[in-house]
């Protein structure tokens, strides 16, 4: 993460410490907390284990206390530890309704990006982490058309940790905003040579696409419908020349 | 895909298109042009191959200006201002790199920049960094630009870099990836899951675990490494191990219900039979061999039933033993199924360490 702009929150006492670490490159991922969420105590339940000086840290994070008052030789663990804790209270906070409306607004404006499989059409991206702890493993991009997940493309944002977005993000967000369920595509990429398809590919994909028949033929046993509907797959789409 | 689209999606990672620069020192005119910003993709065309006017049929017919444009290739005429004939040039770029990537010595080439990773890596998690290889989706020029094929996921991607967005797909065509791992089989991974192999797992279990544990149907890596990686029955087919599984989302370390609207819905794209054989019990009209005529397809019942517990169970079940599962014991076989699913769900967790924070 960059520190270019730390150094201007000392010059600059109007700017909250929260728009300021929004304002980092490489953070777009993150949305803005409500300092009341961060401020009530049951929120934080457990996160004194992750982090040391709790109460300083969420009096830096809410401008109560600012970071150039605390002695020189603790700012710089003080500033990690804050965006630490910040990034810790961002997990649960996006699992709260307030917090799923803000990340769909991100959602909406492509800010985790789109999906690179050429087949999604550009779908947009959220982000997820596979593990709730931290520091086991970075951000990964989830697309909920091909329910696959991606590395991030930038650098910035393949550092982040996973554990700032938590596990369960993605199917809370689809669980909560069922305009977000797309209708899926049955579409497979078949490679040919010069126009002939394969047979070892051709099998495979017949086989995908058996699978694929026997969960709607499953589901719709169960009366769900599967055919162009939301949550479901694209039926009689032309077939792709390529 | 439509442009402004295409633009958002690079916008996005806050990058911009770049703007091709023309360098005015260059020495050979395809050394010159391999150079350029995004065209880092291509392998040089050799000169012998383009002066050969075998390798040139029919391009005469698909290029206009095509004398000027060949001798811009070949540097014949070096005064020749480079904008005026830049779109044929293009055009006789692209049909010839088309041309000459499919040829020993192209694939040759190619394999060695792929081989170096120069092509980028699959942007698919699971795939784990398997290199990638460019290929077009169309041999006409101006139609789409360059994707990505991943040979372990089987499938084709944007780069994720907006100075490839000026490049065309008809600069490598539609047949060069699969031509190509045709060549090179080793990069290419076979179309069955290997560590879920039972005659695998079933003899190395005999050895590993004397307290006769079932075998669990993700073995730990120590476990993977005993075993060795049984060959793909086709012999023109890929011999690499594929890597990955496939993802599904959880709430708090619970998996969503089918049932539910946004339940998973796609895990046969990304998924593949336990054994190769079970490739060959599909048949052209995408029906298991040995359902019958009167079933029409498959059964809704025994269908279901067996897709998914095929894999899971991991036994080796014959042609003539399939039809015989199912009709009547839809309850038994989703209990079955269920179970299964448990059992991989919690050595996930337990492997992952995935436990909720809260």
């Amino acid at each position: 993460m960059g520190d270019e702009y730390i150094s201007d929150s000392s010059s600059d006492f109007t700017d909250y410490w929260i728009d300021l670490f929004l304002g980092i490159k490489g953070n777009e991922y993150f949305c803005d907390i409500d300092d009341e969420y961060i401020r009530d105590r049951f929120n934080l339940t457990g996160l004194n284990q992750e982090v040391s000086r709790l109460p300083t840290l969420i009096d830096i994070i809410t401008d109560l206390v600012d970071i150039e008052l605390q002695p020189e030789e603790h700012r710089d663990a003080l500033e990690h530890n804050a965006r630490v804790l910040y990034g810790l209270i961002h997990a649960r906070y996006i699992l709260t309704t307030r917090g799923l409306n803000k990340m769909f607004e991100k959602y909406r404006n492509g800010d985790f990006g789109y999906c690179p499989r050429v087949h999604c059409q550009l779908h947009p991206l959220l982000p997820v982490g596979l593990h709730d702890l931290p520091r086991v493993s970075s951000v990964k991009l989830y697309c909920s058309k091909c329910e696959d997940l991606y590395n991030p493309k930038s650098g910035r944002h393949s550092v982040i940790d996973g554990a700032y977005f938590g596990s369960s993000f993605p199917a809370m967000f689809l669980q909560n905003f069922s305009q977000a369920i797309p209708t899926h595509s049955a579409e497979m990429y078949t490679p040919k040579v010069f126009g002939f398809k394969l047979h070892e590919y051709s099998k495979l994909n017949r086989w995908r696409e058996l699978q694929r028949s026997h969960l709607e033929r499953r589901l719709t046993s169960k009366g769900i419908e599967t055919k162009n509907v939301v949550g479901g797959f694209t039926h009689n789409a032309p077939k792709e020349n390529e | 895909m439509e442009p402004d689209h295409e633009n958002a999606y690079y916008e996005a990672e806050g990058l911009h298109p770049e703007d091709e620069e023309y360098n005015a020192e260059r020495t050979s005119p395809q050394t010159w042009f391999t150079t350029l910003p995004g065209h880092d993709y291509y392998c040089e065309v050799e000169e012998t191959y383009i002066e050969d006017d075998f390798n040139l049929t029919g391009l005469s017919a698909q290029v206009p200006f095509w004398k000027e444009a060949l001798e811009m290739v070949l540097d014949v005429e070096p005064g020749t201002s480079i904008p005026a004939y830049t779109n044929e040039r293009h055009s006789a770029d692209q049909t010839l790199h088309q041309r000459y990537i499919i040829t020993k010595a192209g694939l040759q080439a190619m394999a060695e920049k792929y081989e170096s990773g120069s092509f980028g890596v699959c942007p698919r998690y699971n795939c784990q960094s398997t290199y990638v290889l460019p290929c077009g989706r169309s041999d006409q020029p101006g139609l789409d630009t360059v994707k990505l094929y991943c040979p372990n996921c089987n499938d084709i991607y944007t780069p994720p870099s907006s100075k490839y967005q000026n490049v065309d797909g008809a600069f490598f065509g539609t047949s060069f990836p699969t031509l190509f791992f045709q060549t090179y089989p080793e990069f290419l991974s076979v179309p069955f899951k290997w560590y879920d192999n039972p005659t695998a797992a079933a003899s190395s279990t005999s050895d590993n675990n004397p307290s006769n544990e079932p075998p669990s149907s993700m073995p730990t890596d120590a476990y993977k490494n005993t075993i060795s990686f049984p060959k793909s029955p086709n012999p023109h087919g890929g011999t690499r191990q594929p890597v990955g599984k496939v993802y599904e989302p959880r709430i708090y370390g619970f998996r969503v219900s089918e049932r539910a609207r946004s339940g998973p819905r796609m895990g046969w794209l990304r998924d593949r039979p336990v054994t190769y054989d079970e490739l060959d019990k599909v048949d052209w009209k995408g029906r298991w061999i040995g359902d019958g005529p009167s079933a029409g397809g498959v059964s809704v019942s025994s269908g279901g039933g067996k897709a998914t517990e095929g894999p899971a169970m991991g036994g080796v079940a014959g042609i003539a033993e399939r039809p015989k599962v199912g009709k009547g014991k839809l309850f038994e076989e989703e209990e079955l199924k269920e179970n299964d699913e448990e059992d991989v769900s919690e050595e996930e967790e337990v492997k992952g360490g995935a436990t909720p924070a809260s």
